[in-house]
């Protein structure tokens, strides 16, 4: 049982680890609670179901369900950077010197809009995940582990690897480290706030599609409400670590997904949604700055 | 730097020149791109619809704003023109002032004489929202602290008149205190240990605290019958009479409404008010100038929730039913919308934020799909365009562009 839990709760966390990973690469380097980025991962989730939907009409999953479930993520992950990409540029870019409150405003207003939209251009309904592959597993000591489970957690396991990686290593992650630092500084050394900005959301867009669609392959069945809970759970993930710092975001989700799997069992499930909410004003109370993250200074 | 600057006008210049290709070639560009995002949602065919729509739509934009040069200058000069036009309408209107007031208040009190009983239920909802709306207008227009949760308090309000009428057979009159007392004080207990945060983190425990208060209605059945809600509520009682037609209900909202500006205005005006109005401009200096900025962030707290209880009990006794579908985070996002609209801090502008929210999509009836892309897409080119809402709030200080929200 208590096993079974925590490979659930691994599962969880995964993804909201890879979508808090959006929150805190862009707040780090903008200081904005992107609202729509639950919206990227709702999207994520539809255009995998499109996608795949596509294929099948095509033939292409009867010929070949791997070359097919590969291209479905790709197009998703570009799709998805697309709109993150859009949406910076039409949202926020035209309030980078605003006060605070409008960019997170506008981020609300552009969450409103996304929800809708797919409701309006895909239904109300729940979308169901083509069913292409049984659900198969192993049994170990009465418990079972599915595949999906252990894809999702290799997955996300394998992106925060690599996005550790390009962070440290590359010249591009070097440069969004030096302008989440300071902003004025990394324009004087030549770096090009823009790219760096867009570059952001790209990645942050393409983790959040990767986790929508595997959350789709997960339960089955996807809803254009969906983004808002999990994007407000990612969002606590990344609280969680300490906002801005990206182990803190990749630890904060997987803790969550376990408090949460263990939480619902142990305790009860209905208030499932609410463990989140409580666990996020209880770290904010207790340490505001996570529990990787660096308490600030407040200047005059 | 200034190499760049002059290549990039040259550029900007090419491109909103009418010879130039960029000027063809972009809105295209723009239009073809939005369409191909929009591509996998709809198929080809409406995806070419939208590109051609798009494209049209974006030419004339062109057309339009073919005067500014740079894309900030276009914003700037929209915002400007905005600003005037609106300016010039309130210094024309400065002399008859009176006879406006005059000929809005008659017109107000004669409305249930002439109009339909749907139009009067449309403004009794609207009377109800204004209260709701200067109740947050306090703590974010005022006191400058994001609530993202202000629903939580509207439902505490409701579901305290309707817990207190059904089960304890309390009258409207010896519930309403009470419910607004709850209210307040729970707007006390949240702001207690959330202030310690700042401006985001703040609005994510609001939030946070909202979804949680909306999750124990659905879920505590033994309490409040989860989703299913609470009827049978009465209506209040006015001199042994009930309040049960629309018309009676009407006055009866447009005097809480009347009350509710009455004494917003007059705590504005007062310390309390500057107080509030200080620490949203600049929280160190005014609490270096003597002000308890703690004691003084937690009345606008509990005054903001005050209000909300209150339009939680009017709105429950009105439907005579309450259910958790009512206090949705979406229904915190249209309140802050209200007084965003308005102009954060303006309470004229709040009231004007929140009848045009109300009504808007009343008469928008036909196109009611379309209602929540709009207020979506209204909520973005609102904070681009005129982040200060329609009304000017007095006692703008020179930060207030970079007000610390």
């Amino acid at each position: 049982m208590f096993v079974q839990q925590v490979i659930n709760g691994l599962t969880v966390g995964g993804v909201y680890a890879l979508i808090a990973l959006g929150y805190t690469m862009v707040y780090g380097i903008l200081d904005l609670i992107n609202f729509a980025h639950g919206e990227i991962y709702m999207l994520g989730a539809y255009l995998g179901i499109i996608f795949l939907g596509f294929f099948t009409v095509i033939g292409l999953t009867a010929y070949s369900l791997p070359l097919a479930l590969a291209l479905t993520f790709i197009l998703s992950i570009v799709f998805c950077s697309a709109y993150g990409f859009t949406i910076e540029k039409i949202a926020y870019k035209p309030l980078r010197n605003a006060s605070r409150l409008s960019p997170l405003i506008s981020a609300i207003g552009v969450s409103i809009f996304l929800q809708n939209y797919v409701m309006l251009t895909q239904g109300a309904t729940d979308k169901v995940f083509p069913h292409l592959f049984e659900e198969t597993g192993f049994e170990m000591q009465g418990m079972t582990f599915t595949y999906i489970q252990i894809f999702i957690i290799v997955v996300s396991a394998a992106l925060m690897m690599f996005l550790n990686l390009f962070i440290t290593k590359t010249r591009m992650g070097k440069a969004m480290r030096a302008v989440a630092q300071d902003k004025t500084m990394a324009s004087l050394v030549g770096i090009n706030i823009d790219t760096v900005i867009s570059v952001t959301f790209v990645i942050g867009s393409g983790l959040a599609a990767v986790a929508g669609l595997m959350v789709a392959m997960y339960y089955g069945l996807v809803n254009y409400s969906i983004g808002y809970i999990a994007g407000i759970k990612a969002f606590t993930a990344a609280v969680l670590g300490g906002i801005g710092s990206i182990p803190g975001a990749m630890f904060g989700g997987i803790l969550l997904g376990l408090v949460e799997s263990l939480s619902a069992s142990y305790i009860s499930p209905e208030y499932k949604d609410a463990y989140a909410f409580i666990i996020l004003i209880i770290i904010l109370l207790i340490k505001p700055s996570g529990l990787f993250g660096k308490s600030q200074e407040e200047k005059v | 730097m200034t190499e760049q600057r002059a290549e990039s006008k040259e550029q900007r210049a090419k491109n909103t020149d009418k010879k130039s290709p960029g000027f063809v070639l972009r809105p295209l560009i723009i239009a073809l791109w939005l369409a191909l995002l929009f591509l996998p949602f709809r198929g080809i065919k409406d995806a070419l619809i939208l590109f051609v729509m798009l494209s049209i739509l974006l030419f004339i934009f062109r057309a339009l704003s073919g005067y500014a040069k740079t894309l900030t200058e276009k914003f700037n000069g929209i915002r400007q023109s905005v600003n005037i036009s609106l300016e010039t309408v309130y210094a024309r209107s400065k002399i008859p002032q009176f006879v406006t007031y005059l000929l809005l208040f008659g017109f107000i009190l004669s409305v249930p004489f002439f109009a339909k009983d749907y139009f009067i239920d449309v403004l009794i909802l609207a009377g109800i929202y204004v209260i709701l709306a200067q109740g947050l207008n306090v703590v974010v227009g005022f006191a400058g602290l994001l609530n993202l949760g202000f629903v939580a308090f509207y439902a505490i309000g409701a579901y305290s008149y309707a817990l207190l009428n059904t089960k304890m057979g309390l009258g409207f009159w010896s519930a309403l205190p009470l419910s607004v007392v709850l209210a307040s004080f729970s707007g006390f207990l949240l702001a207690v240990p959330a202030l310690r945060l700042k401006g985001d983190y703040l609005a994510i425990v609001t939030l946070g605290f909202g979804e949680i208060v909306r999750l124990v209605l659905n879920n505590w059945d033994s309490v409040t019958k989860g989703p299913n809600g609470i009827g049978g509520i009465e209506p209040p009682y006015l001199f042994g009479m009930p309040l049960g037609r629309l018309s009676y209900y009407y006055y009866f909202i447009l005097a809480f409404v009347a009350l509710t500006v009455f004494m917003v205005r007059r705590v504005y005006k007062s310390r309390t008010g500057r107080a509030w109005v200080a620490i949203r401009e600049d929280e160190i200096a005014s609490s270096s100038i003597g002000i308890n900025t703690t004691a003084y962030k937690l009345y606008a707290f509990a005054f903001g929730a005050f209000w909300a209880g209150a339009a939680g009990a009017l709105f429950a006794a009105k439907m005579q039913f309450v259910s958790p579908e009512s206090f949705t985070f979406m229904e915190s996002v249209l309140i802050l919308s209200m007084v965003i609209l308005g102009g954060l801090g303006s309470i004229p502008g709040v009231i004007l934020g929140a009848v045009i929210l109300v009504i808007l999509p009343e008469m928008l009836r036909e196109i009611q799909l379309y209602r929540m892309l709009a207020l979506g897409s209204g909520l973005v080119l609102l904070m681009i365009f005129r982040p200060q809402g329609l009304f000017r709030p007095g006692r703008l200080s020179r930060l207030a562009g970079r007000a610390n929200l």
